[in-house]
């Protein structure tokens, strides 16, 4: 400010432009925002359609999920009865005043025959645009249910729970105890280790896979859960990766005060380190939740009986046997999303933190 | 003198155990992941390698080939290079989109618009579903009759072609549906965009640069981390493509969607030729080695790290 006053009054002329260059600097900014706006507003509603289409899909009359153009709105036409026919309904003007009449029959030239549907006697030929179809907002929560049992839906969310939580926990326990091996000790081929670790990142999955599924088949695990679950109690690199980024973060001087007090390695973990953590570890557990929960490659080739099968599996089997079934087909689809959907918007935070540790970091 | 002697050898001794018992530990504590590499990663590597010879399948017996999976791949399956050239195809549309796209939306993010977290969220939502569900659920949205792609496209007087059903949109579709996923590359990004200092574009702005300028001379450089970073996941990714292909297609109409790695699975898991698979498998390691390698060659030429800013 001090600078400022001091040009002004030793240079006016360059204190001029300067305010010229600020008062249109600050006017494009001003634009610059609403422009951003704009097209975030238009990415989103982009974004979003896929899911809104999903869920009113899922609670739409089986023949109302095929029109076009789609309603976003779970909408039906109204009906009538008449001499045991159903004619739809229509609100059109009749002597200037509107009414909802049945539509008996289209004439030609554009016009129709509508009655009135309390008294079917009383018939009026009407121009047919002039009338407007009624509709009205029918929900078929009923979809939900017919959905989810016509397939064994609880035997699959079991099956995927089971799956879920176990591995999760092998893979909070397993990568723990090797991220803080190879966070806080020096030993002589630590650092090898850890590189060779890293770059099993850059492995694709299909070079170990066949020999895999051959040694999970030779044990008699075919078939089972075990193959999708006992590897998580073996560590996986970008979780180990994601947790030593931060322990290396927890100050060094809080072990050795624990030490000194007497306590050893895995006490450190326990009570340092580990509650120090939460946040990593919950990061680690919900993306690890996420992957497990819609893996269906692991699924595919080790389960075969329909009893073992998770969501993924069901989903899949479910729309190739169903797939003109859309109402009930989204309304699992829906069912399927929705741990996931509300596990992000709970933790949102550890979420964005978790992609930006393991993203830019990296 | 005499008093200290002795006792130097012992502490010498005591602290060379200390040593090999951090050592020690720091084996025990790791050890689940060596265990689990070499059962898992190894072995399997090893293994998946010497099948690649042979004829390996679960019905015959096993007779070695030398290097006849890899002649036959090369020279007479026409598969082969169709499923590389399907992936290929893909990956050179769909990962460059992905880039800028997401690159633009942390743009606009980073110009300071009001309610930030809601645009994050709303933005990344996509990246939580993945999986069958949401390739179901693309299934019917790129139905030509009553799909929502085609009624946007109706919007704009376009009339939509039959894409999932057509040999020529099928790919493209799948590629449009990869843009869905834009949201989790746009947050590394946003990540990297605030870690620019801001007194590099107040020194640009007294110099006179205009915004195109400050982008190009300042953001651009010092995101190249980020974006190399994306580039190799996204090719490796690419690779690895398999459930929407699986669900949507199945590799059709007409092979065109025949994805590397619905091949492979293919031939492992629906003909049986598990020596083939491996082969397969084997090459597409080469593969994606070697283009990762040009990629991190090449980003000595167009990647910006601190320390080399800093040398400046």
């Amino acid at each position: 400010m001090a600078t400022e006053t001091l040009q002004s009054t030793t240079y006016p002329e360059l204190s001029r432009i300067r305010l010229i260059n600020r008062k249109s600097l600050k006017f494009q900014r001003a634009v610059g925002k609403l422009l951003a706006l704009f097209f975030l507003s238009c990415g989103a509603v982009l974004v979003l359609l896929p899911l809104v289409w999903m869920l009113t899909t899922s609670l739409k009359a089986r023949e109302n999920a095929t029109e076009f153009p789609p309603s976003w709105i779970p909408q039906e036409s109204i009906k009538t009865e008449y001499n045991g026919r159903n004619y739809f309904m229509y609100d059109i003007p009749v002597n200037g005043e509107v009414r909802r009449m049945g539509m008996l029959k289209k004439q030609p030239g554009g016009m129709a025959i509508f009655f009135n549907p309390d008294n079917p006697e009383e018939q009026y030929t009407l121009k047919l645009e002039d009338g407007k179809k009624a509709m009205k907002t029918v929900i078929h929560w009923e979809n939900y249910k017919i959905g989810l049992t016509m397939v064994p839906f609880n035997r699959y969310v079991w099956n995927t729970l089971l799956v879920v939580i176990t591995t999760t926990i092998g893979v909070i326990i397993s990568c723990t105890l090797v991220a803080y091996g190879f966070s806080r000790f020096r030993a002589r081929w630590i650092d090898v280790l850890f590189l060779i670790l890293l770059s099993t990142i850059m492995l694709p999955a299909q070079v170990t896979l066949i020999p895999q599924f051959v040694l999970f088949q030779k044990m008699g695990w075919y078939d089972t859960l075990l193959p999708l679950i006992v590897p998580s109690f073996f560590a996986n690199a970008w979780d180990v990766f994601l947790l030593r980024q931060f322990f290396m973060s927890v100050p060094l001087e809080m072990d050795e005060a624990a030490r000194i007090d007497g306590a050893n390695p895995l006490q450190v973990l326990l009570y340092i380190l580990v509650p120090q953590s939460w946040p990593a570890l919950a990061t680690v557990s919900i993306f690890h939740f996420l992957w497990a929960w819609n893996d269906f490659f692991g699924p595919l080739i080790y389960l075969q009986s329909q009893d073992k099968w998770t969501i993924a599996l069901g989903l899949q089997s479910f729309s190739g046997l169903y797939s003109q079934q859309i109402t009930y087909l989204m309304a699992a689809s829906t069912v399927s999303m929705l741990p996931c959907l509300i596990i992000f918007f709970v933790a949102q935070k550890l979420f964005i933190q978790g992609v930006v540790v393991s993203g830019v970091k990296g | 003198m005499t008093a200290t002697t002795p006792s130097l050898p012992m502490k010498q001794k005591k602290v060379l155990s200390l040593s090999k018992r951090e050592a020690l530990t720091a084996y025990l504590l790791i050890t689940p992941w060596i265990v689990g590499f070499i059962i898992f990663t190894l072995g399997p590597m090893i293994a998946s390698l010497t099948f690649s010879f042979t004829n390996f399948s679960i019905t015959k017996p096993t007779q070695f080939l030398g290097l006849a999976n890899f002649i036959q791949m090369f020279f007479q399956d026409y598969r082969f290079w169709l499923s590389l050239r399907v992936t290929l195809t893909f990956a050179i549309f769909a990962i460059p989109l992905g880039l800028v796209f997401g690159l633009l939306l942390a743009l606009l993010l980073n110009a300071k618009v009001p309610g930030i977290a809601v645009w994050r969220t709303i933005y990344y939502t996509p990246s939580v579903v993945s999986g069958v569900a949401v390739a179901i659920l693309w299934g019917y949205l790129f139905n030509p009759q009553y799909g929502v792609i085609n009624w946007l496209l109706s919007l704009v007087n376009i009339k939509g072609p039959g894409w999932l059903g057509s040999p020529d949109w099928a790919l493209p579709a799948l590629i449009i549906m990869s843009l869905w996923g834009v949201g989790g590359g746009m947050i590394i990004y946003l990540a990297g965009l605030q870690g620019i200092p801001t007194a590099l574009y107040e020194a640009a702005e007294v110099d006179g640069a205009n915004s195109v300028q400050k982008f190009f001379k300042i953001t651009l450089p010092l995101i190249t981390p980020v974006l190399f970073y994306n580039l190799v996941i996204g090719i490796i990714g690419t690779f690895q493509y398999f459930t929407n292909a699986y669900v949507m297609t199945g590799g059709g109409p007409v092979e065109r969607t025949l994805f590397y790695n619905l091949y492979l699975y293919n031939n492992a898991f629906r003909y049986q030729q598990l020596g083939y698979a491996s082969a397969l498998a084997w090459v597409l390691f080469i593969i994606v080695l070697i283009l990762t390698m040009l990629v991190f060659r090449s980003s000595a030429m167009w990647v910006y790290y601190e320390g080399e800013l800093k040398r400046r």
